[in-house]
């Protein structure tokens, strides 16, 4: 199988020092939630806003908080695209791999930014400025090859154009 | 009540079950792997595909509901071609390595493949398989062989509650795992194994004793000593296919000699201690409580169970103190092996070897715990479950279904009926009673009369009180007190006791609470599979064996009587102490 998918499975083991500060936000945010059905979702994401990603730490106290085994808590983040365990990037591109756009060439998009980047899917770059991820339709099929980077979506976006694409990020990052 | 056909047979079922259900009622058999009986239906594995008139796909018959007049095929030439390819796929993802399975006589995949006729394999997936998961001294996770039927999920987050398994991941990276697909000491697991009784393959087994058995009973200056446990006496004979519920306690003691123990006792001696213990225990807590009136820590609960002690040092620990302080019947089997039975036999106990048969998973942790010396020796060496116990009759060769009747050695072979009920739920709290109320009232129990209905049989959570009259002077303080106790079992049971205990909306003085679903009886080292049907059928013949017995009361084995008297001198005395009891501490429940 590709290795995109086992690339998803983040290395996870580094705790992070950034946890102790957020955990009062936390309370709030799972307060904010108490005794609702179907409550982890929303927790989490409000929680991945805080940081850009869920530290393990943070996941165990959400465990501990919402009473869900951390089993359960770690099946959610690991199973959604959305959520990640580990720091990214300031700038979070998504490659879409839904249907139409996996087979109007989301895969060598995706490559594309792999070799341009330099990381894989899952890893940031060492300036931390990109992120790499794969998204899972963003419901823009008819726009197919779909990539969003933070919350922009880019239409019909080809492997030789990626490098401008990301250029004009660059730029607005080092104004 | 609805009409439907089934194969062209013509069916009344009531409404609101599903296709495979109603299938059963008919015995029309649906083959499925992720089903299980009264949970949640998954259609995980559809397997138990079956085509239904007027219905362009199959459906999964565990998850798809009756509707009148329907017209259901199970074995049509469509659901035959689709569960084969079904089987396949899920074969090409089994690393199964079958010659060398540990569930190669019981695989039902194995079984399953043979039946709908798969001959080859036709989807080739060449991957290695992850590394096992050792980490927990009960258990041994093999996930290449993992075919995701989700059913130790369903038993472990639905039935116990615990929650230790998950999915992790997605698609094809799906592992059933703890989290992050780390291993499963990295969690909150009990061990109490009921995912490895579940499981259709070899995916979730126990941690193999069997090699460390053999090489103490080869040892020729070890004297190696066995106590077996009542509830694999009615479960032992399923693994030379007798019918559940036979029991075949003289048999497996002869089956335990030839295989070569120096010494072949029972657990339930050490269960009859237990009950003289926890009983006098009881008897002072309550003491201090009414007459005192000291703070102590009421209901006392039982702590025969090492899954539900896990629970409770996990996820309740502030019921620690509540926990009755006696090891369980396993443990104080072994430090009275090491040091009572080491004296009287003039042996050296650094050359006593004890093993133990079990119906549990978690016993294999508890005797490992650091608490477990007192003896100044680890004092149970090795346990086994009792399908590893018939492997071993297997290996040996032994001829079981012909073997003579045995007794069972002394001085730690004699038992009471009382100790054999500790096989079931509601046991070890009718034994209890037996003995406690004997001593509290000075009169004697009939013996016709001894069962305590109302915490009989499957019920999760089962309630009595019993106002007492009639007690000595030395209990007068008990007279006219109502006595309330409660028994729960599967550990989701025992949460919804403990949290209604918690709210303040239930009082007792006494509960007993055993880790697996119907009690040690439907254990996780059980012969596989364990229905409802089954636990019924052992605990059938528990009861009997317990009924078959003169002395059914734990304080009247003479053997107690006599431990006492050589030796520990006085229940909750200074060696009782030292040796029969221990404290349990809380453990993070994430780590």
């Amino acid at each position: 199988m590709s290795n995109i998918a086992t690339d998803l499975r983040y290395e996870v083991s580094h705790p992070s020092p950034t946890v102790t500060s957020i955990i009062p936000i936390i309370d709030d945010i799972v307060q904010s939630f108490y005794n609702t059905e179907g409550a982890l979702i929303p927790v989490l994401q409000s929680v991945q806003n805080l940081r850009g990603y869920l530290p393990e730490e943070a996941l165990k106290y959400i465990s501990l908080k919402l009473n869900i085994p951390f089993s359960e808590v770690t099946g959610v983040v690991t199973f959604y695209s959305y959520f990640s365990t580990v720091p990214r990037g300031e700038y979070i591109v998504r490659v879409c791999l839904g249907t139409a756009c996996y087979v109007r060439g989301g895969k060598e998009v995706l490559s594309a930014f792999r070799d341009y980047l330099g990381i894989n899917v899952g890893e940031t770059t060492q300036d931390k400025l990109y992120s790499l991820e794969i998204g899972r339709c963003f419901g823009a099929c008819g726009l197919a090859p779909v990539v969003m980077i933070n919350d922009d979506v880019h239409q019909r976006v080809k492997p030789s154009k990626i490098k401008e694409l990301l250029k004009s990020y660059q730029g607005e990052s080092n104004e | 009540m609805l009409e439907i056909t089934i194969n062209n047979k013509k069916l009344t079922v009531e409404s609101g079950i599903t296709i495979l259900q109603a299938a059963k009622t008919a015995e029309i058999e649906i083959p499925t792997l992720c089903h299980l009986e009264g949970k949640t239906p998954l259609g995980a594995c559809r397997v138990c595909l079956v085509e239904v008139e007027g219905t362009a796909n199959l459906l999964a018959s565990c998850a798809t509901p009756v509707r009148n007049g329907m017209n259901i095929e199970t074995n049509s030439q469509k659901v035959r071609h689709a569960r084969k390819t079904v089987v396949e796929l899920l074969l090409s993802e089994h690393k199964g390595n079958c010659q060398f399975c540990d569930r190669s006589d019981d695989c039902e995949l194995r079984e399953l493949a043979h039946k709908v006729g798969i001959r080859g394999e036709r989807f080739v997936v060449n991957e290695e398989a992850p590394a096992l998961d050792e980490s927990t001294a009960a258990l041994i996770r093999d996930s290449g062989k993992c075919i995701k039927c989700r059913r130790c999920i369903t038993i472990c987050n639905e039935v116990q509650q615990v929650g230790a398994l998950f999915p992790q991941y997605r698609g094809y990276e799906t592992e059933i795992s703890p989290a992050f697909a780390r291993e499963l000491e990295t969690v909150a697991c009990v061990q109490c194994g009921q995912c490895a009784a579940v499981c259709p393959v070899g995916a979730i087994i126990e941690k193999d004793h069997i090699a460390g058995v053999w090489a103490a009973l080869e040892n020729p200056d070890k004297h190696v000593v066995v106590q077996t446990a009542p509830a694999i006496r009615a479960a032992l004979g399923e693994c030379f296919d007798y019918e559940p519920g036979t029991l075949v306690t003289g048999k497996m003691v002869t089956a335990l000699r030839l295989l070569g123990f120096d010494g072949v006792f029972d657990t339930n001696f050490a269960a009859d201690l237990t009950i003289i213990e926890e009983g006098t225990e009881l008897l002072t807590r309550l003491k201090k409580a009414l007459v005192d009136k000291e703070d102590v820590a009421l209901p006392q609960f039982s702590s025969c169970s090492p899954g539900w002690i896990n629970f409770t040092e996990y996820y309740y620990p502030d019921f620690l103190p509540n926990l009755s302080t006696c090891k369980s019947p396993q443990q104080m089997f072994g430090a009275v092996a090491k040091t009572y039975y080491a004296e009287r036999m003039g042996i050296d106990p650094a050359d006593i070897i004890v093993v133990s048969a079990m119906p549990c998973t978690a016993k294999k942790f508890e005797a490992e715990r650091a608490e477990m010396n007192d003896s100044g020796y680890q004092d149970v060496d090795y346990v086994l479950t009792t399908r590893e116990l018939g492997r071993m009759i297997q290996e040996a060769g032994i001829d079981f279904v012909n073997l003579e009747d045995d007794a069972m050695d002394s001085p730690l072979g004699l038992s009471s009926g009382a100790a054999d009920i500790f096989a079931n739920t509601g046991g070890v709290m009718e034994a209890a009673l037996r003995t406690v109320w004997e001593i509290v009232t000075g009169s004697e129990l009939p013996m016709e009369n001894l069962h305590v209905k109302p915490i009989m049989g499957l019920e999760g959570v089962k309630e009595v009180a019993a106002t007492i009259t009639g007690a000595v002077p030395e209990w007068s303080f008990l007279e006219g007190v109502e006595v309330k106790l409660a028994v729960a079992h599967g550990l989701g049971n025992a949460k919804k006791l403990l949290e209604k205990i918690k709210a303040g909306e239930a009082e007792y003085h006494f509960v007993e609470i055993m880790t697996c679903p119907g009690g040690c009886i439907g254990g996780g080292g059980q012969p596989r599979f364990t229905t409802d049907a089954i636990r019924m059928a052992r605990i059938g013949a528990i009861y009997k064996e317990d009924e078959g017995k003169e002395l059914r009361k734990s304080h009247l084995n003479p053997e107690i009587t006599k431990i006492y008297e050589d030796f520990l001198k006085k229940p909750l005395g200074e060696k009782s102490h030292h040796l029969l009891h221990t404290e349990y501490k809380q453990k993070e429940l994430v780590m």
